[in-house]
């Protein structure tokens, strides 16, 4: 089911009641959500990502805009008439039910024609259960199962009704790391062989990344852009993005352009064509750096820090916003960790370029 | 004994020697009043040991009507009274402008003095030579004939009794539910909400178990409170409730130990311990449903 949001905007009058103020949540947000695809709702918290969610899902109105599903137009419908599953942050599984009858719950809400029988309900949890894996568990209660297997039965009970969109909501916050990575490999899973329009709700990036088929990064409720996660990691369009996405997040520098040449402090890094002369910042992501002797960005060596597969090497720079930058090298190019200087030189695809006003990017072509 | 474990002790002492003089002396006390017959409080002798404090109670006719009266008060206000607590609760959580208003209109009656409310209640039930009371001018506006609820028939008093009861006990109630069902996670009832769950399926599926102990420890206490009720009775009836024909059982026992007809200890403390062990029966009972209905 393709999903339409259109010029979506959602006023809340401030929680303080004695300013008249009100809180933009979301702000003209316009997108559609192809059929059949996994979408990341990404960004910080009080972005508007969650109320975006609500409002898809109905438990909240839109002041103004209008969401279709393919073609009905559900603005005005309550979320029980839309078809929707949500899986809530905390799960929200009824503690006094067993897996079983929190599966079956949405069912026997069911009224009239549409009524499945009994023996078809026990079916369809069961088919839901086998989906997430936790049919051994039904007949236990929720305070029984760990944070995994809650949520995989949260999911389960989203899903029993085979709803039209899938909604998640914070999905992997409550699990710890190593259930984090397994998890969102199964709602990958899950969403893939029920091909069900699908979209969910992070302030972790990582996460949003490595599963999703398009993200929609979100700042104060306003979209600051949408498209392959690759797409937006490679090509984003302000420095917020640019900071938002990637672990470890990019190093940013206070940097200048003149005469066809960027320089990070004093330090010429590269000729470049297509940006007029003035201060600017320039981001280079970690992965950006190529240990050079002749490199012309000179750092102070802080630490070498080997992790295996690569090596990370921290430093500090004159020019440089924080404190120190940090660059995932490969192990393979040696850094004398008992240097006092250490040089770089940067991959021109790995390095963007800011105003220093409006925090837009500033396109470029490297010569 | 390790001089930790004495320093413990120590400590423990003062309460130890409240509860054990104040308490455990009197409970076993009453036990043993309980057993020694033909006892004497002035002289403080007895004839022998047995069970005929027991049978007398069980045979004395007074102590028959006033368990008829007690059960009868157990069985009818604490159903309502949790009941209408769930409504009122419910409907007041459901609410939200004059919330705070109506939740101190509800809980007026709890700060009120005992003897004030009596009063108010005089007025309302009561037949006296220049008026019939307010509720009587009520039935007879719609066309019904007086009743003395206070002198009365039975039933009559009986009503008024329980009247009183629940409406002395509901504001507490009141209070726990509103506080209970507050408690309850609202994501539930989105949850509920986006499953399309109707009012009354979120009610006896979801609210109800969430807040079932709260109410149950309303129901044992209510259990246990409506057995001991007495000094409400007095206040409707006045001291001499055996010839009112309201009395109750621990008004009975209070009867034997200081009323018209007392200085039985004996008697009063077999009274005494019939009532808790019909409490104690009431209470295991509820225990036991409890298990399978209660949700913590």
């Amino acid at each position: 089911m393709k999903v339409t949001l259109q010029n979506l905007t959602k006023l809340y009058p401030s929680r303080n009641k004695a300013s008249k103020e009100i809180v933009t949540a979301v702000s003209d947000f316009s997108f559609e959500i192809p059929d059949g695809k996994l979408i990341g709702l990404l960004g910080p918290s009080g972005c508007g990502k969650s109320t975006t969610l609500n409002l898809i899902c109905g438990l909240e109105k839109p002041t103004s805009g209008r969401i279709f599903f393919g073609e009905d137009d559900v603005t005005d419908l309550p979320p029980e008439n839309r078809g929707v599953g949500l899986v809530f942050q905390n799960y929200a599984l009824y503690p006094h039910l067993t897996v079983r009858q929190n599966i079956l719950f949405p069912l026997q809400n069911i009224k009239g024609p549409d009524r499945p029988t009994k023996a078809q309900m026990q079916e369809k949890a069961l088919n839901a259960a086998k989906l997430v894996q936790i049919d051994e568990l039904m007949e236990r209660r929720p305070g029984e199962l760990s944070g995994g297997q809650q949520q995989r039965v949260a999911i389960a009970r989203a899903l029993v009704k085979m709803p039209r969109v899938l909604l998640l909501d914070e999905p992997l916050s409550n699990l710890d790391a190593r259930l984090r990575l397994q998890t969102r490999e199964e709602i990958r899973r899950i969403q893939r062989e029920t091909g069900i329009t699908t979209v969910f709700v992070t302030h972790d990036q990582e996460e949003a990344m490595s599963i999703s088929d398009m993200i929609v990064v979100m700042k104060k409720g306003v979209v600051q852009q949408t498209g392959r996660p690759q797409d937006v990691y490679d090509d984003p369009v302000n420095l917020f993005v640019a900071k938002f996405l990637g672990t470890p997040a990019i190093n940013v520098f206070s940097a200048r352009v003149a005469e066809h040449t960027l320089y990070i402090g004093e330090d010429p890094i590269m000729k470049l064509e297509g940006a007029g002369n003035g201060e600017v910042w320039a981001a280079i992501r970690p992965e950006g750096f190529v240990p050079d002797p002749s490199g012309p960005l000179r750092c102070r060596l802080i630490a070498v820090e080997v992790m295996g597969r690569d090596t990370s090497v921290v430093s500090a720079h004159g020019a440089c916003a924080a404190s120190s930058l940090r660059a995932i090298i490969s192990s393979e190019n040696a850094v004398d960790a008992a240097a006092d200087e250490v040089r770089f030189s940067v991959k021109p695809n790995k390095l963007f370029i800011f105003d220093r006003e409006s925090e837009e990017r500033i396109p470029f072509r490297a010569v | 004994m390790k001089r930790t474990d004495f320093k413990a002790w120590l400590y423990l002492l003062p309460a130890m020697l409240f509860l054990g003089v104040f308490m455990v002396y009197p409970l076993v006390d009453v036990l043993v009043y309980s057993f020694e017959e033909g006892y004497n409080s002035a002289s403080q002798t007895f004839f022998g040991t047995g069970l005929y404090n027991y049978s007398y109670v069980l045979h004395d006719p007074y102590f028959l009507r006033a368990v008829k009266n007690t059960l009868i008060l157990v069985v009818i206000t604490v159903p309502v009274s949790t009941g209408l607590a769930l409504l009122i609760s419910v409907g007041l959580n459901s609410i939200k402008p004059l919330k705070e208003l109506f939740q101190t209109v509800y809980f007026l009656p709890y700060v009120t003095n005992t003897l004030a409310v009596g009063l108010v209640f005089m007025i309302l039930f009561k037949k006296t030579a220049y008026s019939d009371g307010l509720i009587n001018l009520l039935i007879n506006f719609f066309g019904g004939i007086s009743v003395d609820f206070i002198e009365g028939p039975y039933w009559a008093k009986m009503f008024v009794m329980c009247f009183y009861t629940i409406w002395v006990v509901l504001p507490f109630k009141i209070l726990i539910l509103t506080g209970a069902l507050a408690s309850v996670d609202k994501t539930y009832y989105n949850a509920a909400r986006i499953d399309g769950t109707s009012k009354w399926r979120i009610f006896t599926r979801i609210t109800l178990p969430m807040i079932s102990p709260m109410v149950f420890y309303l129901v044992i206490t209510g259990f246990i409170g409506a057995f001991k009720a007495y000094s409400d009775e007095v206040a409707l009836f006045g001291t001499n409730l055996n010839a009112a024909g309201m009395n109750t059982i621990v008004g009975y026992v209070y009867d034997m130990l200081y009323g018209n007809s007392g200085g039985y200890p004996s008697y009063a403390s077999a009274a005494a311990l019939i009532l808790f062990a019909v409490v104690l029966t009431i209470t295991c009972i509820n225990l036991m449903v409890s298990r399978k209905n209660v949700h913590y």
